[in-house]
């Protein structure tokens, strides 16, 4: 019989204090803005509590798992998201004017979402098994296999989230050695076929694009959402209205106030200094995941956890830079703070496969 | 292209790089995040403080409850009553059509009513409720209240709304409200009441209501109410109450008013009554009148086309604004003026011969009575009311003293009454027809002014003025219909002080010299006998006849023979008691023929109502007045 230290330590030895600490204050904090956001909803709160209950055994499980077991894995899971987006494009549920949601029994899943992680670590696994002869007909195969899924999202339509997942993909490339030329070619281009882009946007995001130049422009049509959080941020200043006291939140100007929007609930009650808290706290998860990624023990440790420690960034950013009226409106949810079970999960599951990079690294070299 | 990761020495240097790299990348991207929310939050805060209150917090009017108008013994003229609307909530209600059929069962839904209902459906864009009947009787009330049940978003609303009691009565004198126009809101906002007005539906229109709009209309209140993104109040922050509009007290008498209006009958015509001591106005009369219920809720096309279009033109404020010719009822001022330039002595006499010309001129100017009436002397010339008197009179005179010595009684002036639109009628002189005609003047124009006709144009109001004035010994007062406002928050009564407008410079024994004679007009061989006859106080008045059509050289006006509308208008102005005047009055009857006959058995009916009090109106013994005296 193991005994109570033991077990402990088996059970709680996977998880990095600096992670699994930073994210219990994260958490904390998000569910304290969401039951203000959701209007002292505690039913709403408790069902992100439930949200929070899977996404911390996910974190474990990841955790405890080497990940040479979870590099056998994720070519099948990759394979599965990229069935699933088919299956979006062909017979998914259309809300919004956008087909992204599949029905499955009770479950409404998301496999955007998926494709989220799914693809940085297959790419991960796929210059793994390439091993040391990595040519550049690697990178090619490697953007093939990232732009299939974008190009499924794109169709969706959902720019903004093929765009987050474009870049997750990218950092695995970017991390895999890249060549600094090509990168510089492919800034090159892009920037060269921005008019091209333009003209194959929908009018919708013309419109978020034009109207983040100039938010007032339009402030009852696309204008309004980032008008709204700007409002919101702005009246908040320096400590904030005080938690409960957001006018913008709880008398419904703010739209997606639970969910992409948060953080403007969350900086009208808790001001900049609240938001500082924050952004220390990502700052924190993000470069203890380059520390972890930089000690990693394969290739494909350090891939995943540069990529994924980098897309936790991204999303971070994109929020708030979205809500802060520096981006466009894209449809991203905010880590730890936005309500959601598929986003806390899949955020949890990145958590949980650095700490598996960090417990195992040196397992493996044994 | 080269091949990464050979050497692990040389890989594990480019990962790092590439990490420290990205970290630079994330470091700059937070600053210029920080940057920016330290530039909303911190520079900008004010700012955006400010848009957040001005979303949160709208400010809701709270409308004033308008003043009561009241005569001057306290009877409401207007007032506010509740008045229940039926609404629907679209938004509760999917068939429309159905369910106003089903409503259509309890209570009446006309076509109209659909109509309008679509009306307000389409501006409100189906977003508020939306009122599909209108002042629901009694029964409709308790018809639908038990039936409540079965329409979900179907409600009673309440509502305060303006009412004239008295309906036609003295409509012209209270005039009413209306919805705000354009015209209106152009004013209000030129006046800079936008804000007071905000809330307000209704604005006063017409006579009192019109004139006397601020002081009715009261001081809006408002509540601050925090809103939510839609609009919807969440809950009261603070309040303003708003101030009821102030009560009016009328000087007119709603009950001498109400008699005077009965007197004229079928009659049109117009009446001013004035208490020549002070001004005050006891009864203003405009027949026929129209009701000015119609107009509160806007009026329908159908009422509006009856009320526009009647020959009878009861929209018209006869007793303000109608122009009328004075007649013989000028001739009391003519004598005054004689006497006043030292133009005639009292015993000085004419032979009449029954008209007046101009030496070496065939063209005769004709008194009322053929063959004249012999020999006058001043007295006997308002008794009897000689034209060929005054023709000649007025050929001493000239137009333009006459023309002066009028003005001082008003004439061709406005009175400067309290409410609006007033008429101000005209008095010629030879610099007027220069001025207007570019013409000179001629003599026989002079001529026929001595009787009241060519160019004079009065209105009823401007005659009550003047023989109110000269009720008063000369002193003029300014007449008005408002003597005291209420004000309905501390309850304190604020009076109207009488206004002396000027006195005239006439000597005591002229006056009562005209008074005299005016007092024999009234007695058996008088033009107005027949209405003075059994009166138990003293009557000073004076007839007139004013002609619509002109009588040819040679011809006799008939009036049996001269269509109804084309028949002379009969004019009367009195006052009573002669010897201590409490009311002045003057009369006027369209096409009512002579002033002897129809007009001054109003005035009598007036002075007995007034002077003996409510409903006593001993019947005149008709004494024989003679058939002149029933001529002008």
């Amino acid at each position: 019989m193991p005994t109570i230290k033991e077990l402990r330590q088996r059970f709680l030895a996977p998880l990095d204090p600096t992670l699994f600490n930073t994210c219990l204050i994260l958490t904390a904090l998000g569910l304290i803005v969401q039951y203000s956001a959701s209007g002292s909803d505690l039913a709403k709160v408790l069902s992100q509590v439930r949200n929070l209950g899977f996404a911390f055994a996910a974190m474990w499980v990841m955790a405890v798992t080497p990940p040479y077991k979870i590099e056998r894995v994720v070519f099948p899971v990759y394979a599965i998201a990229l069935v699933a987006l088919v299956a979006v494009a062909l017979f998914g549920e259309v809300s919004h004017g956008a087909r992204r949601w599949l029905h499955l029994g009770p479950m409404r899943l998301q496999p955007s979402e998926l494709m989220k992680i799914a693809l940085p670590l297959a790419l991960a696994g796929y210059f793994e098994w390439r091993g040391k002869a990595i040519s550049w007909r690697d990178f090619v195969v490697a953007a093939v296999l990232l732009l299939i899924p974008v190009a499924l999202v794109i169709r969706q339509p959902d720019l903004g989230t093929a765009l987050l997942i474009a870049s997750s993909g990218f950092y695995v490339l970017y991390f895999a050695g890249l060549s600094w030329k090509v990168m510089g070619g492919l800034l090159a281009s892009g920037l060269a076929s921005l008019p091209l882009v333009w003209h194959l946007l929908h009018d919708y995001q013309r419109k978020r694009i034009l109207t983040l130049l100039d938010p007032t422009q339009d402030p009852l049509g696309a204008g309004y959402h980032t008008l709204q959080s700007m409002i919101a941020l702005g009246s908040g200043g320096l400590v904030g209205k005080g938690w409960l006291q957001g006018t913008q939140s709880h008398l419904d100007f703010l739209p997606e106030h639970t969910t992409d929007f948060v953080f403007a609930v969350f900086g009208e009650e808790f001001g900049l200094l609240g938001e500082l808290v924050f952004l220390v706290a990502m700052l924190v998860i993000i470069t203890r995941g380059f520390f972890i990624a930089n000690e990693g023990s394969t290739p494909f440790a350090r891939l995943v956890a540069g990529a994924l420690s980098m897309t936790l960034f991204t999303y971070t950013f994109v929020n708030m830079g979205m809500v802060s009226g520096i981006l466009p409106v894209v449809g991203v949810p905010l880590p730890f703070l936005s309500y959601g079970g598929t986003s806390l999960v899949t955020l949890f599951i990145s958590i949980g496969i650095l700490m598996s990079v960090h417990h195992h690294r040196k397992l493996v070299k044994q | 292209m080269q091949r990464f990761l050979r050497n692990p020495q040389q890989e594990r240097w480019e990962f790092q790089l590439r990490l420290k790299t990205l970290w630079g990348l994330i470091i700059t991207l937070c600053v210029l995040l920080l940057a920016r929310l330290v530039w909303l939050q911190v520079i900008s805060h004010g700012y955006y403080h400010t848009l957040a209150e001005a979303n949160r917090i709208s400010i809701v009017p709270i409308v004033p409850n308008r003043g009561l108008i009241l005569d001057r013994k306290g009877t409401v003229l207007a007032e506010n009553n509740y008045t229940y609307d039926l609404e629907i909530n679209p938004a509760r209600n999917k068939n429309l059509d159905r369910l106003i059929d089903q409503l259509s069962e309890l209570v009446t839904i006309t076509s109209s009513d659909r109509k309008l209902f679509r009306k307000a459906l389409d501006e409100t864009h189906g977003l508020s409720p939306v009122p599909i009947r209108n002042r629901l009787s009694e029964t409709e009330i308790a018809r639908f209240a038990v039936n409540h049940y079965q329409f979900p978003g179907v409600d009673i609303q309440a509502r305060l709304i303006r009412d004239y009691p008295l309906g036609t009565s003295a409509s012209h004198l209270i005039g009413y409200i209306g919805r705000i126009n354009e015209a209106d809101q152009e004013r209000l906002d030129d006046a800079g009441l936008t804000d007071e007005y905000r809330g307000t539906n209704h604005i006063g229109k017409l006579g009192i209501e019109g004139h006397y709009e601020h002081e009715l209309h009261g001081v809006t209140g408002s509540e601050q109410v925090e809103t939510d993104a839609s609009g919807r109040g969440v809950r009261s922050l603070s309040r303003i109450d708003p101030t009821a509009g102030d009560d009016l007290f009328l000087t007119v008498d709603a009950g001498l008013q109400q008699a005077a209006e009965k007197a004229f009958g079928d009659h049109r015509g117009a009446l001013v009554a004035i208490e020549p001591g002070t001004g005050d106005i006891l009864a203003f009369v405009s027949e026929p009148g129209f009701d000015p219920n119609l107009f509160v809720e806007g009026i329908d096309q159908d009422n509006w086309n009856a009320l526009n279009n009647s020959p009878d033109k009861p929209l018209n404020n006869r007793a303000l604004r109608g122009l009328y010719p004075p007649g013989s009822t000028v001739k009391p001022f003519m004598a005054l003026a004689a006497l006043t330039l030292g133009k005639r002595t009292t015993a000085y006499k004419i032979s009449d011969p029954g008209y007046f010309s101009f030496p070496g001129s065939s063209h005769r100017y004709r008194d009322w009575r053929q063959g004249g009436h012999g020999m006058v002397d001043m007295h006997l010339s308002i008794v009897q009311s000689c034209d060929t008197y005054y023709y000649g009179l007025a050929n001493d005179l000239g137009i333009d003293a006459m023309h002066d010595f009028f003005s001082e009684f008003g004439f061709g002036q406005k009175t400067g009454i309290d409410i609006d639109g007033e008429m101000s009628g005209l008095y010629p002189s030879t610099e007027w027809k220069k001025k207007r005609y570019k013409q000179d003047w001629y003599g026989g124009e002079t001529v026929i002014s001595g009787i009241g006709q060519g160019y004079i144009l009065t209105t009823p109001l401007q005659l009550a003025q003047a023989v109110a004035t000269l009720a008063n010994n000369g002193v003029m007062m300014k007449p008005h219909l408002v003597h005291a406002i209420r004000d309905r928050a501390t309850g304190s009564v604020r009076e109207i002080a009488p206004e002396n407008e000027r006195t005239l410079p006439l000597k005591q024994s002229d006056i009562d010299f005209v008074r005299d004679a005016m007092e024999d007009v009234m007695k058996p061989g008088g033009t107005a006998a027949q209405a003075g006859a059994g009166a138990p106080y003293l009557i000073a008045g004076k007839t007139g006849t004013a002609q619509v059509v002109g009588v040819r050289q040679g011809e006799k006006y008939n009036e049996g023979r001269t269509a109804e509308r084309n028949r002379d208008h009969a004019l009367f102005i009195a006052f009573a008691p002669a010897d201590k005047p409490r009311i002045a009055v003057a009369v006027l009857v369209e096409n009512g023929g002579h002033g002897g006959s129809t007009a001054a058995p109003i005035a009598r009916k007036v002075f007995d109502y007034y002077l003996l009090g409510r409903g006593v109106t001993p019947v005149p013994d008709n004494s024989n007045a003679g058939d002149d005296s029933a001529h002008d």
